[in-house]
């Protein structure tokens, strides 16, 4: 019993000389939606000798809760997903270390919300309602231009929304609201469940359920959901479809423009590599598999996007954009809020 | 009894290990940080409302779920019938589903355009559908009695299988009409398993995340989902931990309820063959109950789980411009999708790795389970003092939130979360506590004479063991293994950790397929539920018809 010590000791000398000494691993933790092509990542791993190991960790918020519990030995070395709506939270707990990327000279300042490059801008999109070609066409309606017209009698239970608290497009379209009403908000909100809103707790409930132009052929001819969801049906139709079945509405600041970002986290060991995987992410070749992959826009201009986008997805010319910091202070006021002008 | 430590031993330290040690340490971070603090103790009559209903529907959903499965597990322990195997498993088939597949399932059946409305709206020429299912607490009470009544069908069906009756049948010879036998022999012998049963529902009601959230829309909150929402959304810690606390607390309360009421109740009596009682269906009555009740069984059990495979092979194409009519058409188009990999991307999961990585996890748990559970099990048979005093303890896995725990686990294993192993180690945490419960009333029935007898006769314990204790619980153990089984499938406790994309299992894979709009996205996700059902049922009709060797007519 007295040797027990000395052999564990033993064991673990003999087990740690026995690690391979193959390629670096680099460990990137990203949202459940990350995707990117087998073909990619495999030409990174072989030019930098590293492999990459992905750990997906829920929605953005779920993530980047992970990660702050874990700051002080994190789990990985590289975070994607935070997106605009928690930057500020993000940067305030100190998660990220900065990286002056040489791909951040051709991204467009709007994109850039962080000056000091803590959270480097990778992708976009914007949370707009898409609504259902068919319904429309076939009881000759015009589609609604902006969000008073929601709240007429023509459009009544015709559109689904997610819980802002549970739903990260439904705490979107609740800002772009706040956007545009200001404090006005919750009378707007009191408008739209008399004129017979639904609400339910996700993006996947909202759009498989009740939309009634997916594959759930629910109740509702407009839900909000992602302004390239139209291009995926598109992609995923079976039979093959010429256009979409969806569009989105993109009339001045209907749609909210959502941007996710990247940064190497504090603590890691293999910072120069991160930064390489970083400037891969933003590099032409990456940015353009995205579209297709994740359902997003690149924030490099040069990047193109495939033609079923282009064709099939209207990109709103001014979506609502609120500034991290206000988010952060606000956010939580909004959906309390939400929730007294919904449940008086 | 100087081997008693030894019995605690390996389940202790794996509890202390995998549950209370990362629930100690996310519990202790969130109370250090004072801001949050301070925001709950405003919110904390919100809190007290949430917890008011939590416990109500979970009344209601236990006493609802006992009111349907001890009919049921009286059909299964007393008769004979055609298709009875299958119509047992798929009883417990619901219990591995994961929430978005049963909330798809029954929204295909009961949702505003599922069958039932669309049939009533055609009948009676309506303009709207006139059932109203989703958002509604009904909803939430027949999901739960559709997910937890195998629990009651299988822990009472197995004890009332076993019952002597040659009691009744003295009763009855003494005079006793239905009513004093049922109240006076057949209850009293039930108790053990009827309450053993009554607790883990409830626990599993009290605790309910996904049936609330899909299926009661946004007004009803539990527990459990305020967790959630406060911890992974406002990203509000300390409110997340003390609303963990308090739902510790509950079910701390209810297992000391649970070990007070149980230990006064057992009756050692001798155990029968669970054949004994089976006969076929003789009288009209008789025979009216068993079709009655199978009928009964595949509305709620199988009906609302028909529309995945139907989803799956079947396109829904409506016309452009009628919305109404849809023209369906025959596809195999979802299963040859799911072995493409259409957009090249790195995180494709073929469908048999799916399948085998999930099968895999619960093979390890049910393994680990058993392994840890019988002894503790067993100790707790004749418990001493301090035992007594540890059992409700045992129960609080049960009873944790799943977000707390995942959070736990990241404070205390960190990048120890890479270890693939430590999934299956996850679920036996949850599923140990099942075991234990489910045996105990088993153990517990075996009258200690037998042992005695056998001794007497020179068996040594081993041999007293696998002689006596051994047919006896090889029935429990194997509903104890079902159990361990479906806990791993159906992967709670799992939700708020860290996955893995190497190691999919087939829940990920539905899970990841919802998320993407597109007829080719939710018919994969159709077909892929579809294969789990399927493995599923043939899994358990498989554990039960092993006969565990040495366990002869038990």
């Amino acid at each position: 019993m007295k040797s027990l010590p000395i052999l564990f000791g033993v064991f673990a000398i003999l087990f740690t000389a026995c690690a391979p000494q193959g390629p670096q691993t680099l460990t990137v933790l990203t949202h459940d939606s990350f995707s990117v092509s087998e073909v990619l990542i495999k030409q990174f791993e072989s030019k930098n000798n590293v492999k990459i190991a992905f750990v997906k960790g829920g929605d953005a918020g779920s993530v980047l809760n992970k990660a702050i519990l874990s700051k002080d030995a994190p789990l990985a070395d590289i975070l994607y997903g935070v997106d605009n709506s928690f930057l500020s939270r993000a940067l305030d707990t100190g998660i990220y270390s900065p990286y002056n990327s040489s791909a951040l000279t051709s991204i467009p300042a709007g994109f850039k919300l962080d000056p000091e490059n803590r959270a480097l801008p990778v992708d976009y999109g914007d949370v707009c309602i898409n609504y259902d070609k068919s319904y429309f066409d076939s009881k000759n309606l015009p589609v609604p231009n902006n969000f008073s017209d929601l709240t007429k009698p023509e459009y009544k239970n015709l559109l689904v929304v997610e819980d802002p608290s549970t739903s990260s497009p439904g705490l979107a379209f609740l800002m772009a609201t706040v956007a545009h009403f200001g404090d006005g908000y919750q009378d707007y909100w009191s408008q739209l469940k008399a004129n017979g809103v639904i609400v339910v707790d996700s993006w996947e409930t909202a759009y498989y359920t009740n939309f009634s132009a997916s594959s759930g052929h629910g109740p509702q001819p407009m839900v909000v959901s992602y302004g390239s969801s139209p291009a995926a049906e598109v992609v995923y139709a079976d039979p093959p479809v010429s256009e979409s079945p969806t569009a989105s509405l993109v009339g001045d600041g209907m749609c909210f423009r959502q941007i996710e970002f990247v940064g190497i986290l504090n603590g890691t060991k293999n910072r120069a590599l991160a930064g390489k995987f970083i400037d891969f992410m933003l590099s032409k070749s990456f940015q353009e598999d995205m579209p297709l992959q994740m359902y997003v826009y690149p924030v490099i201009p040069e990047a193109s996007v495939p033609a079923v986008f282009t064709q099939n997805t209207q990109v709103p010319v001014n979506p609502a954009i609120i500034d991290p910091a206000t988010i952060a202070a606000n956010r939580d006021a909004w959906i309390q809020g939400w929730n007294s002008a919904m449940n008086p | 009894m100087k081997r008693r430590p030894i019995y605690w031993f390996a389940p202790s330290l794996f509890l202390l290990l995998f549950f209370f040690y990362p629930l100690a340490r996310v519990l202790l971070l969130s109370i250090k940080t004072e801001t949050g603090t301070l925001s709950v103790l405003t919110s904390l009559p919100e809190f007290l409302n949430v917890l008011q209903f939590t416990l109500f529907q979970a009344f209601l959903s236990t006493l609802l779920t006992l009111l349907v499965g001890i009919p049921i597990a009286y059909l299964f322990s007393h008769f004979n019938f055609h298709g009875k195997p299958l119509l047992r498993a798929l009883t417990a088939v619901p219990f591995m589903l994961p929430t978005v597949v049963v909330a798809a399932g029954f929204t295909a059946l009961l949702g505003p355009r599922g069958w039932v409305n669309l049939a009533l709206m055609n009948t009676f020429n309506l303009s709207a559908p006139p059932i109203t299912f989703v958002g509604t607490l009904t909803a939430i009470l027949i999901a739960h009695v559709f997910y937890n009544s195998t629990i009651v069908i299988r822990l009472v069906g197995n004890s009332w299988a076993q019952l002597d009756p040659r009691l009744a049948q003295a009763a009855r010879v003494l005079g006793a009409d239905t009513k004093t036998v049922q109240s006076r022999i057949t209850l009293p012998l039930l108790r053990p398993s009827l309450l053993a049963a009554t607790l883990l529902v409830f626990l599993f009601d009290f605790t309910s995340f996904g049936v609330i959230l899909l299926l009661g829309g946004t007004q009803f909150r539990t527990l459990e989902v305020e967790i959630y929402i406060q911890a992974m959304h406002f990203l509000n810690l300390p409110a997340a931990a003390i609303l963990s606390m308090i739902q510790l607390l509950c079910t701390l309360f209810f297992s000391i309820v649970y070990s007070r009421v149980v230990n006064r109740s057992i009756v050692p009596l001798n155990p029968r063959a669970g054949s004994i009682n089976l006969r076929p269906a003789k009288s009209l009555r008789e025979k009216l109950f068993v079709g009655f009740a199978s009928v009964f069984i595949i509305i709620l059990f199988v009906l609302p789980m028909v529309a995945l495979p139907a989803r799956s092979v079947v396109r829904l194409e409506p016309d452009r411009g009628e919305r109404g009519t849809i023209q369906p058409a025959f596809t195999l188009n979802n299963y040859r999708e799911l072995t493409i990999n259409r957009n090249g991307s790195l995180f494709y999961v073929p469908p048999m790795n799916a399948v085998r990585n999930s099968l895999v996890y619960a093979v390890i748990t049910v393994i680990l389970s058993l392994l840890l559970g019988f002894p503790a099990a067993s100790a707790l048979t004749r418990p001493s003092r301090l035992e007594k005093i540890v059992d409700p303890f045992l129960m609080l896995p049960l009873g944790a939130s799943a977000v707390t725990l995942g959070l736990g686990y990241i404070l205390a294993f960190n990048r120890w979360l890479y270890f693939p192993f430590l999934i299956p180690l996850a679920h036996t945490t949850l599923a140990l506590p099942f075991v234990i419960r489910s045996l105990q009333p088993a153990l517990a029935s075996i009258p200690q004479r037998l042992r005695d007898a056998a001794s007497v006769l020179g068996a040594s314990p081993r041999q007293v063991w696998q002689s006596v204790d051994f047919p006896i619980i090889s029935r429990a153990l194997t509903a104890a293994g079902v159990f361990a089984f479906t806990v791993s499938l159906g992967e709670f406790g799992a939700t708020a950790m860290l996955v893995r994309p190497e190691y999919p299992t087939m829940t990920t894979a539905i899970a990841r397929f919802l998320s993407l709009p597109g007829g080719l996205n939710y018919g994969q996700a159709m077909a892929m539920a579809t294969i789990l059902l399927l493995v599923t049922t043939t899994a358990i009709l498989i554990i039960e018809k092993i006969r565990l060797p040495g366990s002869g007519e038990f």
